[in-house]
This record gives C-alpha cells, sequence and structure tokens, in this order.
C-alpha cells in the first residue's frame, strides 16, 4: 500500500518552478527522509504533500485521496519548520487547543510523553528549551494518532542530545503506531539508522527514490588507474567521478551484483552520506524504480 | 535483559550488530532460554534507531531457531549457543587438566591420552543411547 503518491507534479512560483516532474510513491511505514540542498524544493513538495500548497500541475495523493481534501486531513499531521507553538500558552493548554481540533486526539499519549519526557505541563511554551518546544510540537503531532506525519526539517537549531532525543521520541512513536513519515533534513548523518527510504531532491525535480538498505547495496565506490576509468564508466553507471594524474575514484551504480573488473581496482560499499553527497554532485544523475504498471 | 549499544562507525549493518550481541550474550550464559528480548520499542528508545532495523534482526535471529516471537508477550530466547556456562567450562577443564597430568605420570604420551579420551567419550554416549 502507498501512503503517498506523486504524479508529474509540479509548482511554479511566477517564472520560477520550485519543483517539476515530480513522480514518486511511499509505502507504507516507511521512515522517510527528504534530503536536497537549501532550495531542492523540499518544503514546496511537503507542503504540496499536505495540502497547504495546490499544484501548478499533476497531482499529489496521501492514502489514496487528493491531499488537503476534508477526508485526508484527519489522517496527516504536519510539523512546520519553525515548530509554531502559542508562547503565551502553558502546554497544557497546547495539548488542550490540539485536542480540539483534532478528532482522533489522544490525550493519554500526549500526557504520558511529556511525563516521560519531564516537561511540566504548567509550564508556559516560551520558558522552555529549544530542544522541550521540539519536544512539545511533535507531542502535539503524535498525539493526533496520523497514518503520516510530516516534518519539515524536525532537528534544525537543535543541539546533538536534543537532535538524539528528538529522534529518539519520534522512533519510539513510530514502533507504537506504525505510521508512515516523511522527514526532510540537510544534516544526512543524522538521518542513517533512522531512515529506510530516501528521497534526494535537487534543483526541484527528484534524483532518487527508494529504499535505503537496497540503495546502499546497488552502489560501490571503485578506486583504480585514471586511463581504465573511462572504460569502466562504459561500463556501469558512474554517479560522482573524481580523478587525479594516477588515480580515478568513482561511485558507481554497480547493482546488487558488483561487476568483474580489472584487479587493479579496488572496490568497497558505500554509506549514506557519501551515496546521497554524490547525487548532490551531480544533478543530472538519476537512481529512479523502472516504471511499473499502475494497478487498477 | 540484554542492553544493545551501537558502533555507528563500524560499517557493519545495524541489525547484524544487534544480531551479533544476542549471539554473544548467548555464548556467555547472560542470556538464557525463557529470557524476554526487549520490544521493538523499548530497543527504538534507547538507541533512536528504526523500529524495523529491530525486527529485521528478531526475525534473523528467528530463522535460526535462536528466539521465538509470541503474539502480543514478545520475543523469547529459545536455546542457548556453545553447551555449557562459561563457569562450567572452567570447573571441567580444571578437572581434566589434572587428569592429563596423572595419566602422563604414569607414562601415557599424547596419543595415548586421545586414543583413551576418544574411548571414554564414546563408550559413554552409547551408555547413554542403551539406557535412553
Amino acid at each position: 500500500m502507498t501512503v503517498l503518491t506523486a504524479t508529474g507534479l509540479g509548482k511554479r512560483y511566477r517564472r520560477t518552478w520550485a519543483l517539476k516532474d515530480c513522480s514518486l510513491s511511499i509505502p507504507a511505514g516507511r521512515v522517510v527522509a527528504l534530503v536536497g540542498p537549501n532550495g531542492a524544493g523540499k518544503t514546496t513538495l511537503l507542503h504540496l504533500a499536505v495540502g497547504l500548497l495546490s499544484p501548478t500541475e499533476g497531482g499529489v495523493a496521501v492514502l489514496g485521496q487528493p491531499a488537503g481534501t476534508a477526508e485526508t486531513l484527519p489522517k496527516v499531521a504536519f510539523l512546520a519548520q519553525d515548530k509554531p507553538l502559542y508562547d503565551g500558552f502553558s502546554v497544557a493548554d497546547m495539548l488542550r487547543f490540539g485536542a480540539h481540533l483534532n478528532p482522533r486526539w489522544d490525550q493519554d499519549l500526549a500526557m504520558r510523553r511529556l511525563t516521560e519526557l519531564e516537561i511540566p505541563a504548567d509550564r508556559k511554551v516560551g520558558k522552555l528549551s529549544g530542544g522541550q518546544q521540539a519536544q512539545v510540537a511533535l507531542t502535539i503531532a503524535v498525539a493526533k494518532r496520523p497514518d503520516l506525519l510530516v516534518l519539515d526539517e524536525p532537528l534544525a537549531n537543535l543541539d546533538p542530545l536534543a537532535r538524539h532525543e528528538v529522534m529518539r521520541g519520534l522512533m519510539a512513536a513510530v514502533a507504537e503506531s506504525g505510521m508512515t513519515v516523511v522527514l526532510s533534513s540537510h544534516v544526512v548523518s543524522d538521518l542513517e539508522n533512522t531512515c529506510d527510504w530516501l528521497v534526494v531532491l535537487n534543483r526541484g525535480r527528484v534524483q532518487v527514490s527508494g529504499d535505503i538498505e537496497e540503495l546502499l547495496a546497488e552502489h560501490r565506490l571503485l578506486t583504480g588507474p585514471a586511463e581504465l576509468a573511462d572504460g569502466v564508466a562504459n561500463r556501469v553507471p558512474v554517479i560522482d567521478d573524481s580523478r587525479t594524474d594516477r588515480l580515478a575514484t568513482l561511485l558507481a551504480r554497480t547493482g546488487a551484483s558488483a561487476p568483474a573488473l580489472d584487479p587493479k581496482w579496488t572496490s568497497r560499499g558505500v554509506n549514506l552520506e557519501e551515496m546521497v553527497l554524490a547525487y548532490l554532485r551531480k544533478p543530472e544523475a538519476a537512481s529512479l524504480p523502472r516504471p511499473v504498471l499502475a494497478s487498477t | 535483559m540484554i542492553d544493545f549499544r551501537l558502533d555507528r562507525g563500524s560499517g557493519v549493518a545495524t541489525y547484524l550488530q544487534l544480531v551479533h550481541q544476542v549471539k554473544h550474550a548467548l555464548r556467555l550464559g547472560a542470556l538464557r532460554p525463557g529470557d524476554r528480548l526487549p520490544t521493538a520499542k523499548e530497543v527504538v528508545d534507547k538507541l533512536a534507531i528504526n523500529p524495523n532495523t529491530v525486527l529485521k534482526a528478531y526475525r534473523e535471529l528467528e530463522r535460526e531457531g535462536l528466539v521465538a516471537g509470541k503474539p502480543g508477550l514478545g520475543t523469547f530466547v529459545q536455546r542457548t549457543l556453545g553447551g555449557a556456562s562459561v563457569t562450567e567450562h572452567a570447573r571441567l577443564r580444571d578437572a581434566l587438566s589434572g587428569w592429563v597430568d596423572d595419566a602422563r605420570s604414569v607414562g601415557l604420551d599424547s596419543e595415548d591420552l586421545e586414543a583413551l579420551f576418544a574411548a571414554v567419550v564414546l563408550d559413554s554416549f552409547r551408555v547413554g543411547e542403551d539406557t535412553a
């Protein structure tokens, strides 16, 4: 089952396309990392997915319904980048606010989370630390009991300890509820071990969309003599290529089985950060699932 | 209860690190048959990793017959690895080395010892079969 489907999705602001030809589908229960440089269109894509923006062309569906309709809104929670909370409200008042606006609200879950986090319910939101404010905002989003939780840069402006705590809380919520999460970030190291699906967005286009484990298994870093590099590049798709006079280092999409190469080449696996950086450096490279026939 | 740790720089897949740690605990006797493994939520709450990673590790252990999931109750250790506990191993080794010293003092060489040991082991298991 797919939770989020974009088809030929595009958004234009005046004369600039923030997002163009975006097609992807995200299976249920995934924790999706949406990565890309600043201005790549991440926030635009997220805003389209939750219905805060309407597309210029194409469409986006959430749980089989068009995004932003009365059927989908109760099932989707969105936490914006600036984590909007009312500074003058107490934490308890923020929860009351959430309870009144959301039909599926789970007050027990919200109170339990705050107790575990040792955030006093009578404290004014404005008096909390940045990490605590992020946790209150996340608690409200989770207590909505969404099927899809969308987080725009949830870890921005947090110190390393607070980042770890927020991720811990998020992963625990996923373990309990099985909801699908889409979160954007440009700090890739925060996403390793937590996300299991990767979407790379670059210059308004989707470069990569796929299962992280499968993607990592398909990519390798090849190092060998520079004069043989062109031969290798003719046989396997090379994403990133850096050469000195004698040595070439190629990050290639070799597929699940490593190709037989001249013994002068060494080959090793890549980590998430290396793979993402290679794609970001080469906006024209793409790794997308082969098109499949739509099921009726 | 086992306490998982992560070595983030090791390059070993996270689920495999969890599998290895359970096996290590089984060998050391820190986990015994009947012990419950922590739930995915408990692991995730400590390590901040994707719950699917924990489930994948448990599926792997289940496939190897080391643990079994009981719906609604948790995942339980089914069997141990590497025979008796570490203290039992140490006690048996002491006793055996005493016996070897004794045998050498009356003139048996290494091959004599091995033959005698193998014969006794064989007899012992044969007796076990007869009475079973």
